[in-house]
């Protein structure tokens, strides 16, 4: 496989054969069924699916962020070589969070409304490098610095709802990497933003993964962000991986049906007068190739 | 002359905060002026982003808000909800679809109810042909007849928006006004929906105004566009023109932002990622 980082370096998160089963009353559902990703240092990885796909839930699990209700089995789940499965709580708490953090799609909604987000931050600091008092406040507004909020040091002082959505996606991205993560895992971290908001977002994650060479997860269902992000990506139907590739070959030469129904179903390649839907590309290719 | 079933003319919205115990109040002005015409069974979509009135406009031509000031035309005649005056069917003639499926039907009502409401309050369809007329409609969006007696919570997010737009069509409306009516659907369903409200348009002679942040729907679905920015019209024109040549700076900035799954650019976007990484 063609892949963009160097063959010496061994993958940053290696996770194999993932299986997330959740208790409902119906009996056990299967969200994610052997999946497998790998993720080198200084890669853009994106994991496209729609929703039920079980791109996020895998994330969650890697995170440990699933209810109890989820029952996670993996073949392996290592992190720089370090077994996740292995560690403690304890352990794996000086990790993520750490050396692995987390954006979310809706930055309102992560953020807590009755804290500052000066203190939200600090709280980061504190929590995982021990910075106190004036430190971790000239950290804070290095941070928000680097992540484009004007006035840092009076913006410390504001709340979650008197910030817009673009602004506190910044916040949480200010967040992330207060500890210097090496691996980034951005889930939909643009879907709740304007579309001018959101290249701003993403020429921010983008420059901060070039800049501090993090490995960077981007969890997403907009085949344009793709295009315009991944070095590699992983394409997600029903909890399973219909597809593995880098970006060009991806659109070049979609190799399944549903990757090649999800671009055909782009508006933009709308040829006719109608969109071609997924359900009916994916039967007519069924018919043809015979079903999977 | 031509056929507009809806017209504004100098439309404008403010919307007074308060000040707080001892700040004065402040007037915020979200919509400064707005001129728009829609021809008989065409769709004019209206882009910009968060804050730029184009909600408060879905809410004006629904008639849900009055304009501060200003002539809104329905089918030609002009309509003022805050001097009243308005019959039941000049408010059946515009419907709306919102944005989020989860959030505009009552989780309480069961599906054959929600579409059967609107013929019960406007009267003058008894309760047989009231569920008949809404069995037809909902295997019109797609939705089949043992649906009509579930609860929104047992559908999916594009099976509440057909059971949404069915609604909104209930009443025999002529113009729809279609507020983000995709953007919380995944990419398959989307085209479901998208295809559906094109064979709605056909079927019915419906007039959409369809209010949306996404180029590529706007590009498959309008035949004139009005970009709305900071409460003003910035531009206005045919699909076609808007697309091939836009004229504003903001136009271009938000055709510039949209994301492009085109192969030529990301071939050029993997060689730079290989040089820096080489040089780096």
């Amino acid at each position: 496989m063609a892949s963009t980082s160097s063959p010496a370096e061994g993958p940053l998160l290696d996770i194999r054969n993932l299986r997330v089963a959740f208790d409902t009353a119906a009996g056990p559902f299967l969200a994610v069924d052997g999946i497998d990703v790998q993720v080198s240092p200084r890669e853009v990885l994106a994991i496209v699916g729609e929703s039920g796909s079980g791109k996020s839930v895998s994330m969650l699990a890697v995170m440990g962020l699933l209810p109890g209700s989820a029952t996670v089995t993996a073949d392996a789940m290592t992190f720089d070589g370090r077994d996740l499965m292995a560690m403690t709580p304890a352990q794996k708490r000086t990790i993520i969070g750490r050396d692995i953090a987390m954006i979310f799609q809706e930055p309102m909604a992560s953020l807590n409304p009755s804290f500052t987000v000066g203190f939200q931050i600090e709280e980061v600091l504190r929590q995982h490098l021990g910075l106190k008092g004036r430190a971790a406040r000239a950290r804070a507004v290095e941070l928000l610095t680097q992540v484009g909020i004007p006035e840092p040091e009076s913006r410390l002082a504001s709340y979650p709802h008197q910030m817009s959505g673009g602004q506190c996606q910044r916040v949480m991205i200010a967040m992330a990497i207060a500890c210097e993560p090496r691996l980034l895992i951005a889930d939909e971290p643009t879907t709740a933003l304007d579309v001018t908001i959101q290249k701003q977002i993403l020429d921010l994650l983008m420059q901060l993964q070039a800049d501090r060479g993090m490995g960077l997860i981007l969890i997403t269902h907009d085949m344009g962000v793709v295009a315009e992000t991944a070095d590699r990506v992983v394409v997600q139907y029903r909890g399973r991986k219909m597809e593995e590739a880098d970006v060009l070959t991806l659109f070049e030469r979609p190799s399944t049906a549903y990757t090649r129904a999800l671009l055909a179903a782009l508006p933009e390649n709308a040829t006719g007068d109608r969109l071609p839907t997924v359900d009916e590309l994916m039967a007519a290719d069924n018919r043809t190739e015979g079903a999977r | 002359m031509t056929d507009y079933v809806v017209e504004g003319r100098g439309i404008t919205r403010d919307y007074v905060t308060s000040g707080g115990l001892f700040g004065a109040a402040k007037t915020v002005r979200a919509l400064k002026g707005i001129d728009f015409a829609v021809e008989r069974g065409k769709t004019l979509a209206v882009v910009g982003e968060s804050g730029c009135g184009k909600s408060t406009l879905a809410r004006i031509i629904t008639l849900i808000d009055p304009a501060t000031s200003g002539q809104l035309l329905i089918e030609g005649k002009p309509v003022d909800i805050a001097k009243g005056g308005l019959t039941r069917e000049m408010r059946s003639a515009v419907q709306i679809v919102f944005q989020n499926p989860y959030g505009s039907l009552n989780p309480r009502q069961k599906v054959g109810e929600v579409l059967t409401e609107p013929l019960r309050l406007r009267g003058g369809v008894p309760s047989a042909d009231r569920r008949r007329r809404a069995m037809a409609m909902l295997e019109r969006v797609g939705l089949k007849p043992e649906h009509y007696n579930r609860f929104p919570h047992m559908f999916s997010g594009g099976q509440r928006q057909r059971i949404a737009i069915a609604r909104a069509l209930m009443l025999n409306p002529a113009l729809l006004v279609l507020d983000e009516p995709v953007s919380a659907l995944d990419l398959s369903v989307q085209a479901q929906v998208l295809n559906l409200l094109k064979d709605l348009q056909d079927e019915f002679g419906l007039t959409y105004v369809f209010i949306s942040h996404d180029l590529s729907v706007v590009r498959y679905l309008a035949d004139r566009v009005m970009v709305l920015w900071n409460g003003t019209v910035v531009e206005e024109g045919t699909r076609d023109a808007l697309f091939s040549a836009p004229q504003h700076d903001y136009t271009r900035k938000l055709f510039a932002a949209t994301p492009e799954a085109d192969l030529d650019a990301i071939r050029a976007r993997v060689e730079r990622r290989r040089l820096e990484r080489t040089a780096g």
